[in-house]
């Protein structure tokens, strides 16, 4: 199953400069991995050395954040988006 | 030829009356309609609180915009009962079907001693000025009123804070408190819409309140010309309805947050980078606070400033306009501010989402009510310095 990846401006320079990206998986964390395979430094900004998303990472499934599903175990039933929501502070 | 007295007396036997004593419990009863058809100049004198004000000779052309169910309750008065008489019989004929006539009208109203009150009204200047508000049914006098008594702080007078600062006293917000501790600089021209190559070197504050005072004397600006830390938050942020967030830096967000859930004070943020940008409505205790949705800031490398990263000019333009939109929403009290929602904006692929937030049971700033951050001075890491009893 595949699905789409929104990436932030700031990691779009570790996935060729693309906006979103496509990645399988029957769950978030499949999906992450998956990206991993062709993308390794996008991964590792995604995910700490211990597999667990750095705190200041939101990602959200659809329009839910996954901190309030089951975090990378939830799982993905049909082809979704993921979004990759950055924390920025300029004004 | 018949009299007035013969006409009266025919019309009010084809409407419903009802004494004030018989209505009165309606009051306040979102449901009901309370019209008033006296002129303008007898409406400011006193009026039912609540009640709308459409003069008897507008009242068929006017009346769909108050009330486009044709079922709507309406308790419709006058002066004495007798234009209010006619008036019902014409709302009657229009196809409403509840409509009642205060007997007495508002005088005998008064004369029992029922609640009223004077309606802030606006000034014949203002009413040409904000006339495509108050046409509005959502905005109207009253809501036109409410915002010219309404203070709103600004928390940077750069690229967020220029068109929100400029929609919001276009708007006839009463009061705009404006913080920067900066001056303005050339390379902020290409975004920052409040100044001008005349000030350049002037304080922002200053530069905001020359502008924002030209386009509409009816503002007063408050200018604070200095950085906002942990030593004068609470006191700059203290009376003011709302705070519309245009900082450019992680700790001005996180203490601004912080003390928002001290002053119980919603926080309208904005924040941009390159051409992505961000919108949301942080609702101290009603919806999630920024914390909720940042716990701690990204490392420095992955969130450069706009200065070292560039930004479009136009794109702080759009998510300024967007802050002071629901600024305006939540003075008013209309429609669905972004309580709860982020919106988030790609100016290069013109895409707008909402996405989803929810308040996290275990912040360390809002999960406990009684508990409010302690207001430290951040630096780059942010962590939250424990919590305090509340001291506002």
């Amino acid at each position: 199953m595949m699905h789409t990846i929104r990436l932030p401006t700031i990691l779009r320079v570790h996935a060729g400069g693309d906006s979103s990206v496509t990645a399988r998986g029957s769950t978030v964390g499949e999906a992450f991995s998956d990206l991993g395979k062709r993308y390794p430094a996008l991964a590792s900004q995604l995910l700490e050395p211990d597999g667990s998303v750095p705190v200041f990472v939101n990602v959200f499934l659809n329009d839910e954040d996954i901190r309030y599903l089951e975090g990378l175990d939830t799982p993905i039933s049909q082809p979704s988006e993921i979004t990759v929501l950055p924390s920025v502070a300029g004004g | 030829m018949v009299t007035f007295q013969d006409l009266l007396r025919k019309v009010k036997a084809r409407i419903r009356e009802v004494t004030p004593a018989e209505v009165e419990p309606r009051l306040g009863d979102e449901g009901v309609l309370w019209l008033d058809v006296r002129e303008h100049e007898e409406y400011e004198q006193g009026a039912i609180p609540g009640a709308h004000l459409i003069p008897r000779g507008l009242l068929e052309s006017s009346i769909s915009m108050q009330a486009p169910d044709p079922a709507t309750e309406i308790v419709v008065y006058c002066a004495g009962g007798a234009r209010s008489a006619l008036a019902a019989l014409s709302l009657q004929e229009l196809g409403y079907e509840n409509v009642v006539s205060v007997a007495g009208g508002f005088g005998q109203w008064k004369a029992e001693g029922r609640p009223w009150s004077e309606p802030v009204t606006l000034s014949s200047d203002q009413k040409v000025r904000y006339s495509r508000h108050t046409m509005l049914p959502e905005v109207g006098e009253e809501g036109q009123a409410k915002l010219l008594n309404s203070r709103v702080l600004l928390v940077g007078a750069g690229g967020l804070g220029s068109p929100a600062a400029l929609y919001l006293a276009a708007a006839g917000v009463g009061v705009l408190g404006v913080v920067d501790f900066d001056v303005v600089d050339a390379s902020n021209l290409q975004r920052q819409i409040l100044h001008n190559m005349d000030r350049l070197g002037h304080s922002k504050v200053e530069s905001a309140r020359e502008t924002l005072t030209a386009l509409n004397p009816d503002v007063k600006v408050e200018p604070y010309g200095e950085r906002l830390s942990a030593g004068n938050v609470l006191e700059v942020m203290s009376g003011y309805d709302l705070v519309v967030d245009g900082g450019d830096n992680f700790p001005t967000r996180y203490l601004v947050n912080d003390a928002s859930l001290h002053l119980r004070i919603p926080v309208v943020h904005g924040a941009i980078f390159r051409f992505e940008g961000q919108a949301s409505v942080f609702h101290p205790y009603q919806g999630p606070c920024y914390r909720c949705l940042f716990p701690q800031p990204p490392p420095p490398e992955l969130a450069p400033s706009c200065a070292e990263a560039g930004v479009l000019g136009v794109l702080p333009g759009i998510i300024g306009s967007i802050e002071a939109m629901e600024a305006i929403k939540m003075l008013l009290g209309i429609g669905e501010p972004l309580v709860g929602k982020l919106l988030t904006y790609d100016a290069l692929t013109e895409d707008f989402r909402i996405l989803n937030l929810r308040r996290n049971p275990d912040c360390l700033a809002c999960a406990d009510e009684s508990r409010p951050p302690a207001i430290v001075e951040y630096d780059q890491y942010c962590m939250p310095a424990g919590s305090v009893a509340r001291t506002v």
